[in-house]
């Protein structure tokens, strides 16, 4: 446990620190659903209707944004290498390192919500309700996107090829993500489509360590 | 505690790099693996250390912790660092003894004994390649491990850090521990040669 414990500590230590890239996600949300109501016009009713789907999109491509460094830092310095050869288990391991970059890179972005809620004309309710399926539905972003960076690792491609692989990975926690904040807004039944992001989300935590670490395995040369 | 290879064959971007090459090193002893560049010595080490698979035969440790796999027992030192440099000497350090688990000494004993003592806390984006290699040399020490795969372990060190790291090195054989090195420079220590590549 201590040596997990010391990983996640250090994998958030570095993120927060200069150059450590967990405020570049937070900045690049803000940014994407600040541009939202100059590219949609002033109408208030139209923002608070696309609010969830705009917040939902925004907090996907920020959480791409960051992803492809969470193994490739290791694998470039040679971190990966001992993590690899270590005692921990690696699927233990690989989760480890997805809670940290969780952390540092998603919570960010379910904090921020509420404050962009505002620019989309979102009331306490609706922004609430977003906010707590982002809270639910990005560790599953995170852990499914794990796949992609361990498989963008072990085929030596950087930042687009991870795009492509995990963008379509992520299509069922969008659907249902938006679908159970649009029901809370609309005051139709909110439990279904969060229970099934729930469900997701739980299914992303034992798929993705398994998925990641058996391509990291097979993977390094 | 015997560590052995037989046959062993190793194939990369499908050619062969080379084939057929036996080996066995014991414990208190130091196993020198020399051969031109492009040779296969890292691949050699990464093969022991479980990173890379033999295209065939077979590597085997006798006497080792049974309930631990080869890897598990050794330490790899390559010519990547494994060091944030966003983090500090110190923070460097604790954060693979915490990881590697095991047997811990003092980690700022370890820094002294490299003579990293004074630069505890500095971040390591500001060492120098021989300071990164003499952190790295800490980490051997830092968590006790028998075996010690080293690639090129003296190629930053200045003169003292080189007599420093053999006698490090004497002091691990002489506690039963068995080293196995890819290098091209003496190592300042008595040592078997294991030619591969074109030279074998």
């Amino acid at each position: 446990m201590t040596a997990l414990a010391a990983l996640v500590r250090r994998d958030v230590k570095i993120a927060l620190r200069v150059g450590g890239g967990a405020l570049i996600g937070v900045l690049f949300f803000l940014t994407v659903v600040v541009l939202m109501p100059f590219a949609l016009g002033p109408d208030l009713a139209l923002l608070t209707r696309l609010g969830p789907a705009i917040l939902w999109l925004g907090a996907l491509l920020a959480s791409l944004l960051t992803l492809d460094r969470l193994f490739m830092a290791d694998h470039e310095d040679g971190s990966l290498d001992l993590i690899v050869m270590g005692r921990v288990p690696l699927e233990l391991a690989c989760a480890a390192k997805a809670l940290a970059h969780w952390l540092a890179a998603g919570l960010p972005l379910v904090i921020a919500t509420p404050a962009l809620g505002l620019l989309l004309n979102l009331d306490a309710t609706s922004t609430s309700a977003i906010g707590l399926t982002l809270l639910v539905g990005t560790p599953a972003l995170t852990f499914t996107g794990m796949i992609g960076a361990a498989l963008a690792v072990t085929l030596h491609r950087g930042g687009l090829l991870l795009a492509v692989l995990v963008l379509p990975l992520s299509i069922p926690v969008l659907i249902f993500g938006v679908a159970a904040s649009e029901a809370a807004i609309g005051g139709f039944s909110f439990g279904a489509p969060f229970t099934i992001l729930c469900a997701l989300s739980l299914i992303s935590f034992v798929i993705g360590p398994f998925a990641a670490a058996a391509s990291l395995r097979h993977g390094l040369d | 505690m015997r560590l052995s290879g037989r046959g062993i064959r190793c194939m990369r971007g499908g050619r062969d790099v080379f084939s057929g090459l036996d080996f066995e090193t014991c414990a208190g002893e130091a196993l020198a693996v020399v051969g031109t560049n492009g040779s296969g010595k890292t691949s050699l080490l990464r093969m022991i250390a479980g990173l890379l698979a033999p295209a065939a035969g077979s590597i085997a440790l006798e006497g080792g912790d049974v309930e631990l796999t080869l890897p598990e027992q050794a330490h790899y030192v390559a010519h990547r660092d494994a060091l944030k440099p966003a983090l500090s000497v110190i923070e460097n350090l604790l954060f693979w003894q915490k990881f590697l688990g095991g047997d811990a000494s003092d980690a700022k004993g370890c820094l002294a004994t490299v003579g990293l003592d004074h630069a505890i806390h500095l971040p390591a984006a500001y060492l120098s390649a021989g300071q990164r290699r003499r952190l790295s040399i800490a980490r051997l020490l830092t968590v006790r491990r028998p075996i010690w795969l080293l690639d090129e372990p003296t190629n930053a060190l200045d003169r003292a850090g080189q007599s420093m790291f053999a006698a490090l090195m004497i002091d691990h054989l002489a506690r039963g521990g068995l080293i196995v090195a890819a290098t091209h420079m003496p190592l300042g220590i008595i040592t078997r040669e294991l030619p591969i590549g074109s030279a074998s």
